[in-house]
């Protein structure tokens, strides 16, 4: 479903991805993984159309995103949803509105339907009594959820998490990987997920990539990895300062 | 920053126009910058008056006190210092708004939706600019003149008929249509120049500030620039 063939892409100079591939099959979700500042969230922006590669190309369903003109980029990201690392609510509108916010602008459904959908998504991932906060009224896990209903309401075939965890405590970033969990089943979707909860996550994908000086060095089962002797992955893996990664730049 | 002009004012042209929206920057451009608008426009007239008033003595013309006032604020000062306050207080705000919508992702958001940011925050910036500088410089003209009236006519001793005889005589329908296209094409400057720079702005709290910064700076000395060139081409 989704190709990543040969990227690269460089910030003023400075190679950020150096021939990323990766190959995600329909309905998986594939857990990119490795150390910060190492491009995970660069690639996963590639494959959303959000950054366009200096070289190689991204395929979804055969299509090369980057070639796409912007009515049918618009029309493929119909299908995506994204969860951002903060968030990303609208700040001027409320935790209803924002969950409202695509299906008022993207589909034709009378405000009741809408209503009936965003409280049930709300209800899904625990928000009902908190529809009309304001995004800077809530905690930021109550954001990560709100963000997480805002990007399935759609029922996307496709879901981008960036960093759903981060900034959080241990129980509610629990929370949000089971909220993930339990909505990669009733919604089938594939989806790409940008994290550092490891070992945790092993446990909601079907594959891990470890991206590695800007490559995917090693993609597998989350079993495949555990089994790996490569260096890099027994380091990152077992937490450990020891082993080839140990620049701190 | 021209492709980017180009894009917004094609979206403006095409619909479908997000008219909520742009009833908000209506009222938050325009609106809620009628009260400065009044204040400097009052004691910009006012001071015309009074300098006006001194200078026209020393060659025995205050009757030309009225003409004078008019002729400057219609033509000038009414249209680039309401330009240059509309910068002041929203046009950095517009800047500010767009550029932390970058930095935190929300325009991403928006584009990850299938939307066009353009037509959620350029296309109702642009428009709302372009229809609430024309009014609120007749405002600050109509009350400058009104300030002048004050000074001139209550204060100094300006016979009102004369002040105001005089204005009619001298002004004319070109001097208000010159002003008028001038406000018109400041409210397209001052949407553009600060939509670019939020829209474009660099990372972090610091890049936000860097770009309203750039944008109050540029649209002001983009206006009086474009000042100089409307007059030449006007008048």
């Amino acid at each position: 479903m989704i190709t990543i063939e040969d990227i690269y892409k460089s910030f003023n100079g400075f190679e950020v991805l150096r021939g990323a591939s990766l190959q995600v099959d329909k309905g998986e979700i594939v857990a990119l993984i490795g150390k910060s500042g190492y491009g995970k969230s660069v690639l996963m922006k590639h494959v959303a159309g959000l950054m366009k590669p200096d070289r190689g190309r991204v395929l979804v369903d055969g299509q090369d995103i980057s070639r796409l003109k912007s009515k049918e980029l618009g029309q493929l990201r119909s299908r995506f949803g994204f969860l951002f690392q903060g968030g990303a609510l609208f700040d001027s509108l409320t935790v209803f509105d924002n969950v409202a916010f695509p299906l008022r602008e993207k589909t034709k459904l009378a405000e009741k339907e809408i209503s009936e959908r965003v409280l049930s998504e709300l209800d899904q991932v625990g928000l009902t009594g908190s529809e009309r906060k304001y995004p800077a009224e809530i905690s930021g896990g109550m954001i990560k959820r709100a963000a997480l209903a805002r990007s399935l309401v759609r029922e996307p075939e496709i879901m981008f998490f960036d960093e759903p965890t981060t900034g959080l405590d241990p129980i509610t970033a629990n929370n949000i990987l089971a909220l993930i969990s339990s909505c990669h089943q009733r919604l089938k979707f594939t989806g790409i997920i940008v994290t550092h909860q490891i070992p945790k996550i092993f446990g909601i994908v079907e594959k891990v990539a470890l991206l590695d000086e800007g490559r995917v060095l090693i993609a597998g089962s989350p079993d495949d990895i555990l089994a790996s002797d490569n260096p890099v992955v027994r380091q990152f893996l077992g937490n450990s300062i020891e082993g080839p990664q140990t620049n701190m730049d | 920053m021209g492709a980017f002009l180009i894009k917004g004012v094609f979206c403006a042209l095409t619909p479908p126009l997000k008219f909520y929206r742009f009833l908000k920057q209506l009222g938050f451009i325009g609106f809620q910058s009628t009260l400065v608008i009044l204040l400097t426009g009052a004691f910009t007239g006012m001071v015309m008056g009074l300098q006006g008033f001194y200078t026209l003595t020393r060659f025995a013309s205050e009757a030309f006190l009225g003409p004078m006032v008019a002729l400057a604020l219609i033509r000038e000062l009414g249209p680039v210092i309401t330009a240059l306050m509309v910068t002041g207080r929203a046009g950095s705000a517009v800047t500010a708004e767009i550029g932390i919508m970058r930095i935190t992702e929300q325009i991403d958001a928006l584009e990850l939706m299938g939307l066009n940011p353009y037509r959620y925050l350029i296309v109702p910036n642009l428009l709302a600019a372009l229809i609430a500088l024309p009014l609120l410089t007749a405002i600050f003209d109509v009350i400058g003149i009104f300030g002048g009236y004050v000074v001139g006519v209550k204060l100094l001793g300006v016979g009102p008929g004369t002040y105001f005889g005089e204005m009619v005589n001298y002004v004319d329908m070109e001097d208000i249509t010159g002003g008028l296209y001038k406000s018109i094409s400041f409210g397209v400057i001052i949407a553009w120049v600060c939509c670019y720079k939020g829209f474009y702005t660099g990372f972090g709290a610091e890049g936000v500030s860097r770009a309203t910064t750039q944008a109050v700076v540029l649209s002001s000395v983009l206006i009086l620039v474009w000042d100089y060139f409307m007059t030449s081409a006007l008048f």
